[in-house]
């Protein structure tokens, strides 16, 4: 099918300047959420420099131990709120979704738009308190007493920006529930999406159950800082284990906001370069739901040294070792998937294989951490930020890289030079697993985490994972080099490079601003793969159920 | 390998299903979908603030001398009138649905009399109360819950008057446009309802 562009009338700014307009067009908004979090992603990527870097002697010399921890809870900061939630889902979700559900835009465009706008101004303030007046210095949880005592005027600006980033989250998520349940084009069955519309759905239900419990919570806590309550402030009589209650509520679920997506985008890349149906649709759908549910009721996990009573230490960790279950099936679908596919190694399938190679490292490193004895003896190590890291940047930011080198054909109609994209992911993955792995040895011999200076006996080690950090550092440029040349010079993509079936692909690429020229396409197979066309089953919801069909050549 | 020529774009299945949809740009309205979607959001954050004072309760003893015990006739009575504005509310949705914006308007400034006495109650309550908003950990959060309570009532109160001022005759609220009537109900019932589990918790436990 061949589709032409036909210039639509509209009062938008075209060209280049809609990027920087108050666009309500999903796939320009969804540029600028992967655009502006990958400039957030360099700020914080500079921030994690410089704490690798004064991590290179044990002794507090490159920065100051203030403002190593200001650094630090900036990279945490700009690192989940302003580069790993918005892109994974604002980014990836405004782009795909409305195709996925067979719609021209989002249910509320303008919402959308509003959601967007609200990231940019907020990344700023908290940015720019490290010039004016010190940043916060309590961490990205910014526990109290801690963030009582702390300097006020920082802390302050990390609690207004962070509030404006959960805001903008909350709206994000009822525009994503509203479209998939509501905008789905007629015929097409629950069953039937594509399976990142399905993580979408449950990190949408996480966002919106979960995120305004800890906008009040950080309210209370600013509260406490300006009007000199004590909510959380055992000074003044408070507690400030609620406080922790309160925060994990919201931030572990925000550990499956953040991951979530990042499955359903692998569940959408593997099966295109396989050649394969994704393997187990039914079971996949469940289990995400069921990571829905047990996400939110094991956030005490992290509170294992809080005081926490035994039937509570009991319960949590149970429940914390069941998200194991569906998140195996995940991990062996995909495997399922791959196995026996026409596997293309390109940059894409490369990091989508790296992400299940570092993801099963962070998550069994995840259950030894949901084992309360285990749990107390590295607590606030560095185990914990080998696990963690394992988990946002094996895991999530690997799929990001994946998807940009999946969708970049789509989006601009060229493909990305894939020496370069290669090249981009051995550095990534040699420096990622250099930096983060050697992490979980200090963990263990007790190097604590937030700490600007360190026991001389971890000096080497610490020097291996600064050496990693440099390789990351460095994997960055290929990249960025390749998305900018590719984008002028780029070899034509056509408008389905991969042989794709999932709907955004049967359109022109790039696609036209309301998606189709003339009727949505009707998919009632996204995977239909390695099935001679005559052969497929329409009738069938599944690709699980035309994987028991058995394979036919093509 | 699979053409794209695709036997998944099905055209006469496209077509059939194309006959049950409602039009290409005036699909349904879903904005009340997400406003509902939106007040489960708001109704969490309540709910994590009365998991607080609830937990702060049962595990943080007051300093000697104070207690959790509040006056309840003002409560009560505000309770009522709450309860009562949800009624005139749904009242004055029932009138519009009958084209009678005379008496739609009447029903809506009776609302926004209840809604705007409780506030009124509500006030004087916080200048009778003996203890202030840090004196200690129930007080803070006394106010905290009842505050921000207040202020949904506030806004639903002004959203109230922009309705009332919109379903005047040939006003922009009309048989044929009830969205902003029914949006605002939904939102009214919505902090009537957190009243009534906050009095409980608050008042009453």
């Amino acid at each position: 099918m061949t589709l032409t562009l036909t210039p639509s009338p509209s009062l938008q700014p075209q060209g280049w300047l809609r990027y920087l307009s108050f666009s309500t067009d999903h796939k320009v908004i969804g540029l600028q959420y992967l655009v502006c979090g990958f400039l957030f992603y360099l700020v914080g990527g500079a921030l994690a420099g410089a704490i690798r870097t004064e991590l290179i002697t044990p002794i507090s010399d490159f920065l100051p131990r203030e403002t190593y921890n200001e650094v630090l809870t900036l990279h945490g900061t700009v690192m989940i709120f302003l580069w790993i939630v918005p892109v994974v889902n604002g980014a990836f979700g405004n782009y795909l979704i409305p195709f996925y559900v067979g719609a021209r835009d989002m249910a509320f465009p303008r919402l959308n738009a509003v959601a967007f706008w609200l990231i940019p101004p907020a990344g700023l303030l908290l940015i720019s308190s490290y010039f004016f007046a010190g940043a916060a210095q309590s961490g990205w949880t910014a526990y109290p007493p801690l963030s009582i005592t702390t300097p006020a005027t920082g802390q302050i600006i990390w609690i207004l920006s962070v509030l404006l980033l959960g805001g903008s989250s909350i709206f994000g998520g009822i525009n994503f529930i509203a479209t998939i349940l509501k905008l789905r084009r007629p015929g097409l069955k629950l069953m039937q999406l594509p399976m990142y519309c399905w993580a979408m759905l449950g990190t949408s239900i996480l966002v919106v159950l979960s995120t305004p419990v800890l906008a009040g919570t950080l309210v209370l806590l600013s509260f406490d800082i300006i009007a000199h309550t004590g909510f959380f402030n055992p000074a003044l009589g408070g507690n400030a284990v609620v406080y922790q209650h309160l925060f994990w509520f919201y931030s572990h679920p925000a550990v499956y906001i953040m991951v979530l997506p990042a499955f359903g985008l692998v569940s959408e890349i593997l099966p295109v370069h396989a050649r394969k149906p994704l393997f187990g649709y039914t079971t996949m759908v469940y289990s995400i739901m069921a990571i829905v549910f047990l996400g939110l009721i094991v956030w005490a996990h992290h509170m294992f040294t809080s005081g926490t009573p035994p039937w509570m230490r009991l319960f949590f960790t149970i429940a914390t070792a069941f998200i194991a279950v569906p998140t195996g099936i995940k991990f062996f679908n995909w495997l399922a998937t791959l196995w026996g596919g026409k596997i293309s190694l390109n940059t894409a399938m490369l990091f989508c294989c790296g992400f299940i190679v570092n993801f099963v490292f962070g998550g069994i490193t995840g259950v030894a951490l949901a084992q309360v004895p285990f749990d107390i003896h590295v607590h606030d190590t560095y185990f914990v930020v080998g696990h963690f890291h394992y988990i946002v940047y094996g895991g999530t930011v690997f799929v990001i890289f994946a998807s940009i080198y999946h969708w970049y054909p789509k989006v601009t109609g060229r493909l990305l030079n894939e020496p370069l994209g290669q090249l981009h992911f051995w550095l990534t993955f040699v420096g990622f697993n250099l930096c983060f792995a050697p992490q979980h040895w200090l963990g263990l011999n007790g190097m604590p985490r937030r700490v600007a200076e360190y026991d001389p006996q971890f000096t080497l080690i610490n020097q291996f994972s600064s050496a990693g950090a440099l390789l990351m550092a460095i994997s960055t440029l290929p990249f960025l080099i390749n998305v900018v040349i590719s984008a002028f010079n780029g070899a034509p993509s056509g408008d389905n490079p991969w042989n794709a079936l999932t709907p955004e692909w049967l359109t022109s690429s790039p696609p036209p601003v309301e998606n189709w020229i003339g009727e949505p396409p009707l998919v009632h197979e996204p995977y239909g793969y390695g099935q001679k066309p005559g052969q497929l089953n329409l009738e069938s919801t599944s690709g699980r159920e035309l994987w028991s069909l058995g394979q036919t050549e093509e | 390998m699979t053409s794209i020529s695709d036997p998944n774009l099905n055209p006469a299945a496209a077509a059939a299903a194309h006959e049950h949809d409602s039009g290409e740009h005036g699909h349904a309205d879903h904005r009340m979908f997400g406003l509902a979607t939106f007040l489960v959001a708001d109704g969490m954050t309540f709910a994590g603030f009365f998991a607080a004072y609830l937990t702060f309760r049962a595990v943080n003893p007051l300093p000697s001398g104070h207690n959790y015990e509040l006056e309840l006739l003002l409560p009560t009575i505000n309770t009522l009138l709450l309860l009562a504005s949800s009624f005139t509310f749904h009242r004055a949705g029932a009138a519009l649905r009958r084209s009678n914006h005379g008496l739609c308007q009447r029903w809506l400034l009776v609302t926004a009399l209840l809604g705007f006495s409780f506030l009124a109650g509500q006030m004087k309550e916080y200048f009778s109360l003996p203890f202030g908003l840090t004196d200690n950990l129930f007080a803070s959060t006394f106010y905290a819950i009842t505050g921000f309570h207040g202020l949904h009532v506030t806004l639903g109160g002004l959203m109230i008057l922009i309705v009332w001022w919109q379903s005047r005759e040939g006003g922009r609220i009309s048989i044929n446009n009830q969205f902003p009537l029914e949006a605002a109900e939904l939102y009214w019932h919505f902090v009537d309802g957190i009243w009534v589990i906050l009095y409980g918790i608050l008042y009453l436990l």
